[in-house]
């Protein structure tokens, strides 16, 4: 386990290093002169001169590199280009709203995509297998705007249940809140459900048949028993991957939800910063969104291992 | 390699994969005949009739600018199926070209190969997707490209790990004995025994490419605003949500059914392929 950890620990910095590169090197590519994005078209010449000076767009690519990514490091993110406002608020503003988003879509997915996929094995092969599989199959092929715009006209424009944007007034109450939160969380949970729950199904189906659930039955255990004794267990620890693999949709599908629902998100300023051109913000929330990814994986890896004692991953992944 | 008769579940999937080859052939006859189709021009305004609601005249009704939603759903099949198609087909050739090789050669080519792939399959697909447009600006070319490129990683590793069980087989050591060449090796013996995890990888990945082609328009990144495309059609129809809910709904469901069609076929394939 030691050394599985010190092996994962030890990659963070290599891949940390290429998004960074990725991440410098698309965004110093971008097209146009960034000094005569900003001060328009019709901005003197030399006060686009100046401008480049002050942004330091002078100076050779790897030099700028380096001091961009020693800013990065030590929480120097310098100022947005449109907005004027240091960099670092801002994103971590918009990441401690993202997550709070996400949370609550993560929070609703564990327990709904385990059930289902619990009923699902279980009933093996019969109508409720049936529809719950083929359910989360259709609901996980489709994007998570086109499912957001559903239950916006079902829940929020027909029975008004529910409010059209995830933005609450400024000092609502956490319920409010948490209301305001629920359709952009549910079109992120009915996403990554199918694929959990059919996870979840495989290995229940899987360790109903094994040989100690029938020994079980055959003791003359209850059904409910072998269940919760034999297969709960056995059928939800092979999900923590699924759950991490769906972890990074998640995090992914915030762009176009945050859009959908006016959320003021991670996602909808990546959106909004590349649109604008304001590269200090892209490149900043790339950076933040890339470690945050690679956190979940590590997570998802550690939290399978810590469940599952019989996995080697390190050894089994070739 | 003759194909091999499928012994089973006929009746167990036969009903997922009809409906779902119907919506994928349905939206494809519409993609390519919508301008006989469509009852009107998808472009031309009418002032009079803004936000119509759907009945007699307009099927599904007229957006902001007077609009039919009914013909623009259906223009909206050809972008979507213009994109999906190229991008597969590129990433699916591209990624079975890398997982091919990577897996037939194995040694030290290998490692690299898919270290390099393990790196970008790493970097979130939505976040380069932004980043690419916007250093390369939005265009059909630079969307299919983004979703070629993020599909090469997940076939290459699929077919790499075809390949692998398929080079064990006496079939191909014994065609190594003879003196085939890697490449004879790859083309002749290999590729053909990989071919249903090619197929199988397409079909998933196709029903990827429609729901990435739709949020990137949706997003602003792909088709231009004003564009039929379903994508870009829920983008700017979304304002008009609360008024006119049928400007957004019509899009959003064609992307709905087009999809969970080919979920349907694909799946239906991945049984099929897994029972035999």
């Amino acid at each position: 386990m030691r050394r599985f950890l010190l092996r994962r620990l030890a990659t963070i910095p290599l891949t940390l290093f290429a998004v960074s590169l990725l991440v410098y090197a698309a965004t110093e590519l971008v097209p146009g002169d960034v000094a005569r994005t900003i001060l328009g078209r019709e901005a003197s010449p030399a006060s686009v001169a100046a401008l480049r000076a002050q942004l330091g767009l002078d100076r050779p690519v790897v030099q700028r590199y380096l001091d961009w990514l020693s800013g990065f490091l030590t929480g120097r993110w310098g100022d947005s280009y449109t907005l004027g406002a240091p960099v670092r608020g801002l994103v971590l503003d918009r990441l401690g709203a993202s997550l709070l988003l996400a949370g609550l879509a993560f929070a609703l997915l564990v327990p709904v995509a385990l059930t289902l996929g619990l009923i699902a094995g279980v009933s093996h092969d019969r109508p409720a297998d049936r529809v719950i599989s083929v359910t989360g199959l259709t609901l996980g092929a489709v994007p998570e705007f086109v499912t957001g715009v559903v239950l916006l006209v079902v829940f929020a424009v027909r029975l008004h249940w529910l409010p059209a944007s995830a933005q609450a007034p400024e000092g609502a109450s956490p319920v409010t809140r948490l209301g305001h939160l629920v359709l952009p969380a549910l079109s992120l949970v009915l996403l990554c459900m199918g694929y959990v729950a059919r996870h979840v199904r495989a290995s229940t189906v899987a360790s109903v048949e094994s040989p100690y659930a029938r020994a079980a039955a055959l003791r003359g255990a209850t059904r409910a028993q072998v269940v919760r004794r034999h297969v709960l267990r056995n059928s939800t620890v092979p999900a923590t991957s699924a759950l991490g693999v769906q972890l990074q949709f998640l995090l992914g599908g915030l762009v176009s939800v945050e859009l959908l629902f006016n959320y003021p998100g991670v996602g909808a300023l990546l959106l909004q910063s590349a649109v604008d051109k304001d590269l200090p913000t892209l490149q900043a929330v790339a950076m933040v969104l890339g470690v945050l990814y690679m956190l979940i994986v590590l997570a998802a890896d550690l939290t399978y291992r810590l469940l599952d004692p019989r996995v080697r991953l390190g050894e089994a992944v070739a | 390699m003759t194909a091999i008769p499928l012994p089973l579940p006929r009746r167990r999937f036969g009903v997922a994969l009809a409906v779902g080859a119907a919506l994928v052939a349905a939206w494809t006859v519409v993609a390519l005949l919508w301008p006989s189709l469509a009852p009107f021009d998808p472009g031309a305004q009418d002032p009079l009739r803004r936000f119509a609601a759907p009945g007699a005249g307009h099927l599904l009704g007229t957006d902001q600018f007077g609009r039919d939603t009914f013909s623009r759903m259906l223009a909206g099949a050809r972008p979507v199926l213009q994109v999906a198609p190229l991008a597969t087909v590129l990433g699916v050739l591209l990624g079975t070209a890398i997982g091919l090789v990577a897996g037939t050669l194995g040694g030290l080519v290998d490692e690299i190969v898919m270290r390099l792939l393990d790196a970008v399959a790493v970097f979130p697909a939505i976040i380069a997707a932004v980043l690419f447009v916007a250093l390369a600006g939005r265009s059909v070319t630079v969307m299919v490209l983004v979703i070629a490129g993020a599909f090469t990683p997940i076939v290459a590793r699929s077919v790499r790990a075809a390949t692998l069980v398929e080079r064990e087989k006496p079939y191909v050591e014994a065609a190594r004995l003879r003196g085939e060449r890697p490449w004879a090796l790859m083309g002749r013996e290999i590729l053909p025994n990989v071919g249903t995890t090619v197929l199988v990888e397409a079909t998933s990945r196709f029903g990827d490419a429609i729901f990435a082609a739709a949020t990137l328009s949706f997003l602003g990144l792909g088709q231009p605003p004003g564009s039929p495309d379903w994508g870009a059609s829920v983008s700017d129809n979304r304002v008009w949500l609360q008024i006119a809910p049928w400007t957004v709904l019509a899009p959003a469901l064609a992307i709905a059914s087009l999809v969970v069609g080919i979920a349907l076929v694909a799946d239906a394939l991945r049984a099929r392929w897994e029972a035999s």
